[in-house]
């Protein structure tokens, strides 16, 4: 979806500019003759005289322009030998799919071996983004001019200072004008020629920036400069600059570990139905999960196309497809033991091994991936040294979602009432008319099913094996435990806490080591407080 | 004597119960855990004793005291508190506020179960308790009164003075032919006999006895009112129990509870009489 | 009410057939494999004394378990960590005893060592190359962290699944750290490529003999200890305790000082049970700390029957054939029957095959007499 959306600011992009700077009817009768010279000399091995001809392309305001420049990067520009022209070459069929570069006419399909892509060198690569990125300041998207700033940041060709400081006079966007205003300073300050107050003043424009560019211009005046005031100006700047980083470091950790959280709020809410409403200690929950992710990866397979929405045709076939499994095991195994936790957890045991082995045998023990769909990569840019990524992001809302919704459905449905008043006296609910076995199966199977969903989520994190839900297993009791059982809000406390936790000490101790804290600790808490964060009290909890 | 011993002594005299100032410092701890002192005028005292649970007050400021070699009845409604006040006395469940203290110097609101169990407070429960994969004689074993230590359990054997008291106690409670009964296959009644066993094998200096006869034929209610007032004098007894004809058999000293707090004190005749009473048991105990 | 003393727990029936099984069979296969030459029907490889050997190993760590699973009703799901534990201070011998015959030819450290360019050998590993300081910290090693570890929990009262739960975090945290290799245990690979034990080749027959000899030796002194215990006052508090831990509190015993007892006895036995395992099989690693392994060992003393002791034994020996037949011939369908097996077991035979065998026995009781009754009328 991103790539759409790009291709046509791109194209918006170019035809602002075109229209801009090219009002002609005929694009093709406008042709200024410098292109199509320009283009004859890509063919040369000299990359300064390539340069040259980059620079004359991107200073023709040709309707084309900015596509050829394109083409270029991505090595579409090829050198047609057998007629010795440059031509716009697309690989198709083992050979190369030509058109014309100024008309986008069809030249035909030659050979593999008869056109070469016109190579370019990282000087000129640089060159060219910086070029895009001139052409992209007057885009009249705010965020894509932004982002042709922060390419341009740190630059000292006079022509792209040229560029902003005109860019600077016309923008209206606050953020760009700030980012176009980072830029000039830093090129003030990597001006050797400028004077001190023009260079105090720089530094005090961008003390509040993050971008990495101006750290690296402040470190070095720090160090360079022979003015006791600049040295001081710029001391003063990185420290700051330096506490900001630190704060968004930790706001950084801190959405790394929601998002650990909420994949153990995923896991861990169906079980607190299970183990903490029903008392039932279901061993075979992690493959529960572990069925979801594989229903992502068989929708998928059924809609290979189709990976940018299948994802919401995987949510409620997971659910169903754990639901149904749930319902069985419960049906067949679990009904015959309640009342005898340690027994559902030997025997959900059990389930787990042929679960995890059937699963083996149908889709073989190799690990299959699934497809991410794009609106789910990328990143969600705040600031230089702070982004969060979308797959992230929607996880976490999910895990929230998910949550809410249970938490919906047993305060506010019947079945929730009736899941409450079996969980809490079996034998009087059954006196007062619940049909316990059904409420059994149906709670089971709503925590089952949220397993399944908690699969789809996990899918899009790591890749799916039989061994994916005995990972989450031991994890998704701790957090259950930690957060006191019966108690949803306590589930969801210690699963953000813990993931948090997780987060915060895996700098310091590396990932093995945090879990192994993070183990510890709770075999520690438990012994002091036996029954979680927020205990359930009164004679019910006493008799378990 | 050494010195802190006797220093622990002194101490001990100094906040016995029965002083002035020990009612200025509540919820202290106790000086010498272990060391039952019977040299007051009561043997239990419960002050001010609350516990709620969630808000709702099972006791409510309840004071009471038991007198040495004392049997007391306990009345009251379903959920007066009177299982309650037991689970504070003998440590299930921890009072908010109030003191209660068994002789002079333990405070029994800060003494584990197990602690207070050997300071000598038996209690059979409402519900009987039994070791049920265990046989009537061998739940009387671990019922009996001695060291409780795991080296001590592992190495002494069981003497043959100990089997004749076991023996004996079975005789007592009727249940000698059932000696070798796993406890879980005894019926109702005979498990409540059981835990009277187990109870009597403890040699407590108070006993707590909830709603013994439940399940039991009119003789054997004779036979268990016998026994209890047999206890008494020697022990302390306290008895809760919801059968009037049962309680007119036994009781001198009768304490209704209502609402987690006393309602009234006195002997039979007194209770029955009281208007308070009369009102709560809407006519139930006049008849 | 019987009191056992040792005497007794080692000379009355049940005993005397365990210990006649055990040892009979035992015997018999030691002489087959040495007396018997290699080409004859009779022989018996040293494949299968090895194979036989793990068995009694495997058979111990299940009495440990059934121990406090049976008769304290504490479901450890961590028995496992004990077990490794106990073979890794013996693979530390061993490691110890290999010398400057490994790849890298270094008399002072262990070839994993000399890998990772450490140049001294951590202090934890001191003491090791002495036969008898092994034997000891296979004992006090699993010993010490059970006693703190119960002693933490027991202490607060965590019981039941709590317990159980905790004790897999617990396994499940040891393996995370073994598999470290900072820890200084081999990391991934473990201890292995031992040469031998007290001076014999671990490949030699009459050394694989032995081993098998001390592990029905371990089996069948437990088997005795275990009797003895469950006989006596301490034994049927620690019963009392399973049945009705807070009645028992109220009658003045300190149940958690009797869990804690049984616990690390239990995981000293454990211990003892993962030293005998490592020479025979001649490698220990992280993975024995599985969790997966721990709760497979329950499953053992399921199918035996809890709280009967040769049940666990039973269980153990029949679970681990069967493990090596179906592995040998289907080793896709092993975890299909290990699955299959555990939720027969808990829905159909709670009380494990002992307790069927018993069901069935007083079954036949009852019908002769019922006919006896019949008879004379
Ligand atoms: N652990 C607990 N949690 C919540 N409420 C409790 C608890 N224990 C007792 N209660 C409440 O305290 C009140 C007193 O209970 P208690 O068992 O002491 O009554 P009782 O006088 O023994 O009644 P009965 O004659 O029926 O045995 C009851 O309302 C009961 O519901
Ligand atoms: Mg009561």
């Amino acid at each position: 979806m991103q790539r759409v959306l790009l291709i046509v600011l791109l194209w918006l992009g170019a035809t602002g500019v075109a229209g801009a700077q090219a009002p002609t009817d005929d694009p093709a009768a406008a042709d200024p003759p410098s292109v199509s010279d320009a283009l004859a000399d890509l063919k040369s091995r000299d990359f300064d005289i390539k340069g040259a001809a980059i620079e004359t392309i991107a200073r023709s305001g040709h309707e084309r322009a900015e596509a050829l420049l394109q083409a270029l990067l991505d090595r579409g520009l090829v050198h047609d030998r057998a007629h010795d022209r440059i031509a716009l070459g697309e690989q198709a069929d083992g050979g190369w799919a030509l058109t014309d570069p100024l008309t986008g006419d069809s030249l035909g399909q030659v050979d593999a071996r008869a056109a070469r892509p016109v190579i370019i060198n990282n000087r000129l690569r640089e060159q060219i983004r910086n070029l895009q990125a001139v052409a992209a300041l007057s885009n009249p998207d705010s965020g894509r001019r932004r982002q042709a700033v922060q390419r341009l940041i740190g630059s000292a060709d006079p022509t792209v200072i040229q560029a902003l400081r005109e860019r600077q006079a016309k923008e209206d966007n606050t953020a760009v004008a700030d980012a176009i205003d980072t830029a000039l300073s830093i090129a003030v300050l990597r001006d050797p020629d400028s004077d001190l107050h023009a260079r105090l003043a720089a530094i005090d424009a961008v003390a509040g920036s993050l971008e990495p560019a101006v750290k690296n211009v402040l470190r070095d005046r720090a160090t360079q400069t022979d003015a006791a005031a600049e040295r001081n100006a710029a001391e003063k700047a990185l420290k700051a600059i330096d506490a900001r980083t630190a704060r968004y470091e930790t706001a950084d950790t801190i959405f790394f570990g929601l998002s650990l959280g909420s994949v153990l709020l995923l896991a861990a809410i169906g079980l607190a139905i299970t183990f903490g409403v029903m008392g039932v200690i279901n061993m075979a929950h992690g493959e529960l999960i572990m069925l979801g992710a594989y229903t992502t990866y068989v929708v998928q397979q059924i809609f290979p196309q189709g990976h940018e929405w299948s994802l919401l045709i995987a949510i409620p076939a997971a659910f169903l497809v754990s639901a149904l499994v749930g319902i069985v095991i419960e049906r067949c195994v679990i009904r015959f033991l309640y009342g005898r936790p340690l027994e559902t957890l030997l025997a959900t045991f059990g389930v787990s091994l042929i679960l995890q082995q059937a699963v083996r045998l149908i889709f073989s023990p190799l690990n299959r991936s699934v497809v991410t769909p794009d609106w789910m990569s990328g990143a969600l840019q705040i600031n230089p040294v702070f982004s969060l990524t979308y797959n992230r992001l929607y996880i976490i809302f999910f895990a929230l979602a998910v949550f809410l919704t249970l938490l919906t459905v047993l305060k506010k449905t019947r079945l929730g009432l009736q899941v409450r008043a079996v969980s809490q006296n079996r034998i009087t609910a059954r006196a007062m008319g619940i049909r316990s076995e059904r409420v059994n199966a149906l709670t089971f199977g709503l925590g089952s099913g949220i397993a399944g969903i908690a699969g789809v989520a996990l899918a899009q994190l790591t890749n799916v094996g039989p061994n994916l839900g005995q990972a989450y297993i031991i994890d998704s009791f701790m957090v259950v435990v930690f957060g006191g059982v019966g108690n949803l809000w306590g589930t969801l406390t210690a699963a953000f806490g813990l993931g948090i936790a997780n987060k915060f000490i895996e700098p310091l101790a590396g990932a093995v080591l945090a879990k192994i804290m993070v183990l510890v600790f709770i075999i520690l808490f438990i012994q002091r407080k036996p029954r979680g964060l927020f205990p359930q009290r009164g004679r019910a909890a006493e008799d378990s | 004597m050494s010195r802190p011993d006797s220093f622990a002594a002194n101490l001990r005299e100094t906040f016995r119960r029965d002083q002035v100032f020990g009612p200025l410092r509540p919820g202290t701890r106790p000086v010498s855990p272990g060391h039952l002192d019977t040299g007051g005028k009561h043997i239990l005292y419960m002050e001010d004793v609350t516990v709620s649970f969630d808000g709702f007050k099972a006791l409510n400021d309840l004071t009471l005291y038991i007198e040495p070699g004392e049997l007391r009845c306990i009345i009251g409604p379903n959920g007066a508190g009177k299982s309650t006040m037991m689970d504070v006395i003998t440590g299930k469940t921890r009072p908010d506020t109030g003191v209660c203290y068994f002789g002079q110097t333990l405070d029994l609101t800060a003494m584990s179960e197990t602690d207070i169990a050997t300071a000598g407070i038996g209690r059979k429960f409402q519900k009987p308790t039994v070791f049920p994969e265990h046989t009537a004689l061998e739940n009387l074993e671990l019922a009996m009164a001695g060291p409780k230590g795991t080296w001590h359990a592992l190495l002494k054997p069981v003497t043959g003075e100990q089997r004749d008291w076991m023996a004996s106690t079975l005789d007592t409670v009727g249940l000698l032919g059932e000696r070798d009964r796993l406890a879980g296959a005894l019926s109702h009644g005979q498990k409540q006999w059981l835990e009277i066993a187990m109870v009597l094998m403890q040699k407590p200096e108070l006993l707590l006895v909830d709603e013994p006869i439940a399940g039991m034929t009119r003789q054997e209610v004779e036979r268990t009112a016998e026994l209890l007032q047999g206890l008494a004098g020697e022990h302390s007894v306290m008895v809760v129990e919801h059968d009037m004809e049962f309680i007119r058999s036994i009781a001198n000293t009768v304490t209704v509870l209502h609402q987690g707090s006393v309602l009234a004190e006195g002997s039979m005749q007194q209770v029955q009489n009281d208007p308070k009473v009369i009102e709560v048991y809407l006519g139930e105990s006049s008849s | 009410m019987r009191h056992s003393d040792f005497k007794t727990a080692l000379t009355d029936h049940a005993a005397k057939l365990f210990l006649g099984v055990l040892f009979g069979a035992v015997i018999i296969v030691a002489l087959l494999n040495l007396l018997v030459p290699a080409d004859s029907a009779l022989h018996v490889s040293s494949y299968t004394v090895t194979l036989l050997g793990k068995y009694l190993c495997y058979a111990l760590l299940a009495l440990a378990l059934d121990l406090v699973w049976g008769y304290c009703g504490i479901l450890s799901l961590g028995h496992g960590a004990f077990f490794a534990l106990g073979g890794y201070a013996m693979g530390m011998y061993l490691m110890r005893q290999i010398g400057d015959r490994g790849v890298y030819g270094n008399p002072e450290l262990p070839d994993f060592m000399v890998f990772l360019n450490w140049d001294q050998l951590p202090w934890y590993w001191h003491g090791f190359d002495h036969f008898g300081f092994a034997l000891l910290m296979v004992g006090l090693v699993p010993g010490v962290l059970a006693f703190v570890f119960g002693w933490l929990a027991f202490r607060s009262r965590v019981t039941g699944v709590y317990l159980s739960i905790i004790t897999q975090a617990l396994t499940y945290a040891l393996m995370l750290a073994f598999f470290r290799n900072e820890l200084g245990f081999g990391g991934n690979n473990g201890l292995t490529d031992f040469k031998d034990i007290l001076g014999f080749s671990l490949q030699a027959d009459g050394t694989r003999v032995a081993l098998l000899l001390a592990s029905a030796l371990a089996l069948g002194g437990a088997f005795v200890l275990c009797r003895w215990i469950t006989g006596t006052r301490l034994g049927r508090t620690v019963m009392a305790v399973r049945d009705a831990e807070s009645r028992a509190r109220f009658l003045g015993y300190r149940t958690e000082h009797y869990k804690l007892w049984v616990f690390t006895l239990s995981a000293v036995l454990a211990g003892i049970a993962g030293a005998l395992y490592v020479p025979q099989v001649g490698i220990i690693n992280p993975g024995e700390f599985s969790p997966l392994n721990s709760i497979e060992l329950v499953v053992w003393v399921a199918v035996g029957g809890r709280a009967t002791l040769y049940g666990a034994v039973i269980g153990a020996i029949l679970v681990n054939y069967g493990k090596t037949v179906f592995t040998g011939v289907m080793p896709e369908a092993w975890l299909f029957a290990l699955g299959g097996l555990f939720v027969a077991v808990t829905v159909f035979l709670p009380q494990g095959l002992v307790g069927l065998a018993k069901n069935l026995a007083r079954k036949k009781k009852t019908e002769k007499d019922e006919e006896a009754h019949h008879e004379p009328a």
